[in-house]
């Protein structure tokens, strides 16, 4: 079961490592962990979107509501939030190709960001899932390099997540 | 105008502090320098900065107020590791003060520096790496505070030399404390605790099992209270042997695999568990993951992450043991256990009476330790190590209304003796008594070099078998006998290295032997070693 968690943590020094090393040390996966400030200059908000069963999750809920700097940590429901990932990819692309790279860059609503003799580089602002389906096009082509934030999230509507 | 190191020791007045262990190094040297004309805080110079932390916990255990440390950087740091990690597996109080490199040359490996928050962050409940002398009266009313309140523990609190040195404007010592992302829940909420009391109304054959939470939330006689007024009977954990006395008609004794049968056939038994301030780990229970299927299961625990981590819950209570306890008391009105479960009780316990076997020419611990407690006054304190001897105590010291510490958690071997210099300092006027394996000992017994230097008065019993007992009795079990690197043949004599650090002490192979001298030695206000000779196979359990 994939889940994404919104915590809010005291912007201070090792808090990441907390929360990198808490995961590790209870062994639970991580798909992707993104960090930024919220309003409040002395508050950041950490995205981390991982796998495990409901025990897991509760667990890790729990754990994390241990750490003295995590302020809250809330589940995100399935279908209740938007959720956006930024990429990066570059693409092997000889002048032949080139056509044909636009027209998906045109379909996925992707955009193109650089276009050099031999590569082209998209830029993706999209969900972890739609941003592989557009990977698993430009596979074909040869991927170079791909760069990825790591997924933020937000609830759609009033909800929100507040300390 | 003030410096760092002074505000550390006006940090640790305000707190209450009397006695801190520690071991020098350069970088806590301003603060050792600040100690050094202050009369209300008395410093022990431990002879390895282990054990200054493991005597900081057997403080906090003693009197229940958080145990305070101190090390140098660098290598006194990494030495108190082992001493902080066991605080933490067992729940203790604890604040380990370290010195840190001049804050401009952290992160360039310099002399002595360690990564000390950083190699600790699994251990500690919460740590500081201090970034300005301004800070320090935040911190440390910050770090006693959680070290004491929700699920205690340790707090390691870092402070590089140059920001003990430097100096502010004045002191003023913070009266209260706000930490956004730390606000235990102590209350237990009402509607749980309505529903533990239905639970337990209908509930035909429930039982008690008790750990640590219960001593460190104070909440012993309350829970007595309630199990008189229900007839509940009780069992406990390694860390929660003492929440009843050990003669009391409605304790079972210690369940789990070093346990007694009796206590561990009737967790079988039972239709309904009350587990209060226990986590239940693996040798609690085999299977506590399949203890839930079995039977109903009430847990109450300050840390809501314990709750549901190793037993299925019917009904979980998040609260301070105090505080729920009075509750369910208020809530229960009248219940008692069915007859049939009384006698059921009864029976298993008549059912499992002890047969002790003994060898000739030796000690039997066993039936030494039991009449060791009546030996002692009835508010002692026992140490016991990790081991053989560690069971042999937790099985048949009969408790009144002392303490019997030992580290249940993390099971340190060398635990004992530093804890009992701990115990000793916070209770002067109680029997503190250690009792250790041969291979424990000579883990901490550099240490009866500060008992020599304090003339603190402990006595520790050495239980001699030669062996690493417990582990060979492992191999006896699952290796077939071979028994690796578990026997201690040529050991020293330990009377003659007790006398050599000026403790009296002496030998003994037999039972009576052994009561005359603890009868003696309890009367005198000297440290004692007395050693006692043990067949190495004699088992931890029957
Ligand atoms: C620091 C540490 N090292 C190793 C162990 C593993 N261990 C558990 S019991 C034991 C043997 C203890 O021997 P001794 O102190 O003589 O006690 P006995 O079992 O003989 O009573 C060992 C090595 C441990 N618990 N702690
Ligand atoms: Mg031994």
């Amino acid at each position: 079961m994939k889940y994404t968690l919104s915590i809010l943590v005291e912007n201070q020094a090792g808090v990441l490592s907390k929360i990198s090393g808490l995961f590790s040390r209870r062994s639970y996966n991580i798909d992707s962990l993104a960090v930024g400030v919220t309003t409040d200059p002395t508050v950041s908000r950490i995205t981390v979107v991982a796998n495990g069963d409901e025990y897991v999750v509760e667990q890790l809920e729990k754990q994390l509501n241990k750490l003295i700097p995590v302020i809250k940590v809330k589940r995100l429901i399935e279908g209740e939030f938007i959720s956006r990932e930024l990429s990066l990819i570059k693409v092997h692309s000889s002048s032949t190709k080139r056509f044909e790279l636009l027209k998906i860059a045109e379909l996925m609503n992707a955009k193109i960001v650089d276009v050099a003799a031999s590569t082209v580089t998209f830029e993706y602002c999209e969900t972890a899932e739609k941003t592989q389906i557009l990977i698993d096009l430009l596979k074909p082509y040869g991927i170079r390099e791909i760069v990825r934030t790591g997924t933020v999230a937000i609830d759609k509507g009033k909800a929100e997540v507040t300390a | 105008m003030i410096s760092g190191a002074d505000i550390m020791v006006k940090c640790l007045e305000a707190e209450g502090v009397d006695t801190v262990f520690g071991y020098p190094g350069a970088t806590i040297c301003p603060f050792y320098d600040s100690l050094y004309d202050n009369t209300n805080i008395k410093h022990i110079l431990v002879r390895q900065e282990q054990n200054a932390a493991h005597a900081a916990s057997g403080y906090a255990r003693a009197c229940s107020r958080p145990g305070v440390c101190v090390a140098t950087s660098g290598p006194g740091a990494t030495n108190l590791i082992t001493g902080i990690a066991t605080a933490y597996m067992d729940s203790i109080p604890m604040i380990a003060i370290t010195g840190q490199v001049r804050s401009d040359l952290l992160g360039r490996d310099v002399f002595q520096e360690a990564d000390i928050t950083g190699a600790c962050e699994p251990f500690t409940k919460h740590s500081y790496l201090v970034e300005k002398t301004e800070d320090l009266p935040r911190i440390f009313k910050e770090a006693f505070h959680i070290a004491k309140t929700g699920r205690p523990g340790p707090v390691l609190i870092d402070i590089p030399q140059d920001l003990q040195e430097n100096e502010i404007e004045s002191f003023e010592y913070p009266e209260t404390v706000e930490i956004k992302g730390y606000k235990p829940n102590t209350n237990g909420h009402l509607v749980q605790i309505k529903r533990a009391v239905e639970l337990i109304k209908s509930s035909k054959r429930p039982l008690i099992v008790a750990g640590g939470g219960v001593l460190s939330s104070g909440a012993k006689l309350k829970l007595q209270k309630f199990a008189e007024m229900t007839q509940i009977p009780v069992l406990s954990t390694m860390m929660g042997i003492g929440v009843m006395p050990s003669d009391h008609p409605l304790y079972l004794g210690m369940l789990g695999t070093h346990g007694r049968k009796s206590a561990n056939s009737a967790l079988h038994k039972a239709d309904l568990t009350i587990v209060c301030g226990a986590r239940l780990g693996d040798r609690a229970i085999a299977a506590p993951d399949q203890m839930g299927n079995k039977t109903k299961v009430i847990h109450i625990d300050i840390d809501p992450a314990e709750i549901g981590k190793n037993v299925k819950t019917t009904v979980p209570i998040v609260g301070d043991m105090n505080n729920v306890m009075k509750r369910l008391i208020e809530n229960i009105d009248g219940y008692t256990i069915d007859s049939q479960w009384d006698e059921e009780v009864k029976d298993l316990k008549a059912h499992y009476q002890s047969k002790i076997s003994t060898f000739d020419g030796y000690v039997e611990p066993r039936t030494l330790i039991s009449k060791l407690s009546f030996m002692l006054k009835s508010k002692a304190i026992l140490c016991a190590d990790v081991g053989q001897n560690q069971i042999w105590c937790a099985n048949n010291f009969r408790i009144r209304e002392g303490r019997f510490l030992t580290t249940g958690g993390m099971g340190t071997m060398g635990y004992s003796v530093p804890a009992a210099i701990g115990a000793k300092m916070a209770r002067k006027t109680r029997d503190v008594v250690v009792v250790c394996g041969d291979g424990s000992f000579q883990m901490s017994l550099n240490e009866l070099s500060t008992i020599a230097q304090n003339n603190l008065n402990i006595k520790i019993i050495v239980m001699r078998n030669h062996r690493l007992g417990m582990v060979r009795e492992l191999q006896d079990k699952c290796y077939k006998g071979r028994h690796s690197a578990t026997i201690l043949n040529d050991e020293p004599d330990f009377v003659a290295l007790a006398k050599a650090y000026g403790i009296d002490s002496a030998e003994v192979s037999s039972n009576e032997e052994a009561e005359k001298f603890v009868k003696n030695i309890v009367e005198s206000d000297k440290p004692f070693v007395l050693v006692c000779n043990v067949h190495p196979d004699t088992p931890s359990i029957l």
